[in-house]
């Protein structure tokens, strides 16, 4: 079933607070818009359950990157070309980078936004296990007020956010404290632009006096959220990365995520991926040294 | 039974709808007025209320690029905007690329290299390659095959896409 446009409403009330006072006023009934690069997929198949519309596209309050001593806050409306054009994002958050880099093709990167991506809740969201290891923070705004949360815990269940139905994510939050850190993104897809990942790879990793002290992994398409993989990283943790280390690491990581067989992959492959995906970064960051 | 061309995309259908509204937006340098449903797709707007079909629709998913246009000067898929969106932007499609010199030159480079074949993905290909040109005026084969990366093509192989544009920096299509 297709949709017919008539069917739909769409307003454009403007300023930020308009829109918030209008989700207050009915919670639930409005679906925000943004670049529509998921919403209006789904619209054109018909499949688009919100009949009421509002667009936030644009909206200056949300399209800026706003760079603070010790955080960036990045706008939930700034678009992945943004973030790609961002001295900053590029300088001390690569992985953010190079997941915009990969996350559709130059016109989709042109209307997806940051917070469109999250609030969509994809397991398989290019920037979002980026997100997971910088440890993001978001600002969620509302009549009410606004809140501050880890994204951390955001997504509670596949496609299930912690967001409230009157609230608007304002902005991501990013600790500027990575400077020091070996950065490593990987995406296993069938193509490099336009293809949803069948495995995707976020990783920080900080080697000092030849140990390992800190490494962050998080994992995209391997369970019903993006994922953190902490099991991995404790086997890791204040070890030398050394070759029987790296094979148990990459073995902790096939057995922490959850993959599924769908239309992209297998379980099993996708969990041979994540294995070797793992002892791909270890290997490079070994070699740092 | 499910047929593919007519199952696609949201209809169209306009007969005189109260729940249209008034938009006003530029398109190739000219104010146009047009009553549409705020949820209409521009791609649609363009195609069936303006009359101008150079702008293709491919998957109507925003996969294929063979929409693409420039809205503010940025290049967007049209089968992904909501018309209401567009309202009070310039928008660029392939008849007003055309209507600029240098953009022949770009057309003229896909001529000489065969960089277009069925030529459903041309206008598509045109619009995202003058885009790049517009940021990266001597662009490399890599950057060149980013840039055109969200624009589908099932004939050439890409290889003589790639090769048209790097004839058009050479011709100095952006400068």
């Amino acid at each position: 079933m297709r949709a017919y446009p008539a069917d739909y409403e769409l307003i454009r009330p403007g300023a930020l607070t308009d829109v918030l006072l209008l989700l207050a006023r009915e919670p639930g009934a409005w679906l925000p818009i943004a670049g529509g690069t998921d919403l209006m997929v789904q619209y054109a198949a018909g499949k688009l359950l919100g009949r009421k519309l509002v667009s936030i596209w644009n909206l200056p309050e949300l399209r800026r990157i706003e760079v603070f001593p010790d955080e960036i806050q990045i706008g939930a409306a700034c678009t992945y070309t943004d973030l790609r054009e961002s001295e900053i994002v590029r300088d001390e958050f690569a992985l953010l980078s190079s997941a915009a880099s990969w996350t559709g093709g130059i016109a989709n990167q042109n209307q997806g936004t940051i917070g469109g991506n999250i609030v969509n809740a994809s397991p398989a969201a290019d920037s979002l296990p980026a997100l997971l290891v910088y440890e993001a923070e978001l600002f969620l705004v509302s009549a009410r007020g606004e809140r501050r949360v880890p994204y951390t815990n955001f997504h509670v269940d596949y496609r299930k956010t912690q967001l409230a139905a009157d609230e608007l994510i304002r902005a991501v939050c990013l600790a500027r404290r990575f400077s020091g850190y070996y950065a490593h993104a990987r995406k296993v897809g069938p193509r490099k632009s336009q293809a949803i990942a069948k495995v995707c790879l976020a990783a920080l990793g900080k080697i000092e006096k030849d140990v390992a002290t800190d490494i962050r992994l998080a994992m995209g398409s391997v369970a019903p959220v993006p994922v953190r993989l902490t099991e991995t990283e404790k086997a890791l943790r204040g070890k030398r990365i050394v070759p029987e280390l790296v094979r148990l690491a990459s073995q902790t990581a096939a057995k922490e995520i959850r993959p599924i067989d769908d239309i992209r992959s297998t379980a099993r492959y996708r969990a041979a991926v994540a294995g070797n995906l793992v002892a791909e970064f270890l290997e490079r960051l070994g070699s740092q040294i | 039974m499910r047929y593919f061309f007519v199952t696609k995309g949201p209809m169209t259908k306009s007969s005189g709808d109260r729940s249209k509204l008034e938009i006003v937006l530029t398109v190739n340098n000219k104010v146009v007025k047009v009553r549409a449903h705020a949820m209409d797709r521009l791609l649609d707007v363009v195609r069936q209320e303006l009359g101008l079909t150079g702008t293709k629709e491919g998957c109507g998913e925003g996969e294929c690029g063979s929409c693409s246009v420039l809205m503010d000067g940025v290049l967007v898929n049209s089968c992904l905007i909501p018309v209401l969106q567009a309202k009070g932007t310039k928008i660029v499609t392939i008849e007003g690329l055309a209507a600029n010199g240098r953009v022949c030159a770009l057309r003229d480079a896909f001529l000489d290299c065969g960089g277009a074949q069925c030529g459903i993905c041309t206008p598509g290909m045109i619009l995202a390659a003058f885009h790049l040109l517009k940021k990266k005026p001597k662009p490399t084969a890599e950057e060149i095959r980013e840039g055109l990366s969200g624009n589908l093509c099932r004939c050439t192989g890409y290889a003589q896409i790639v090769e048209a544009v790097m004839e058009a920096a050479r011709r100095g299509v952006a400068t």
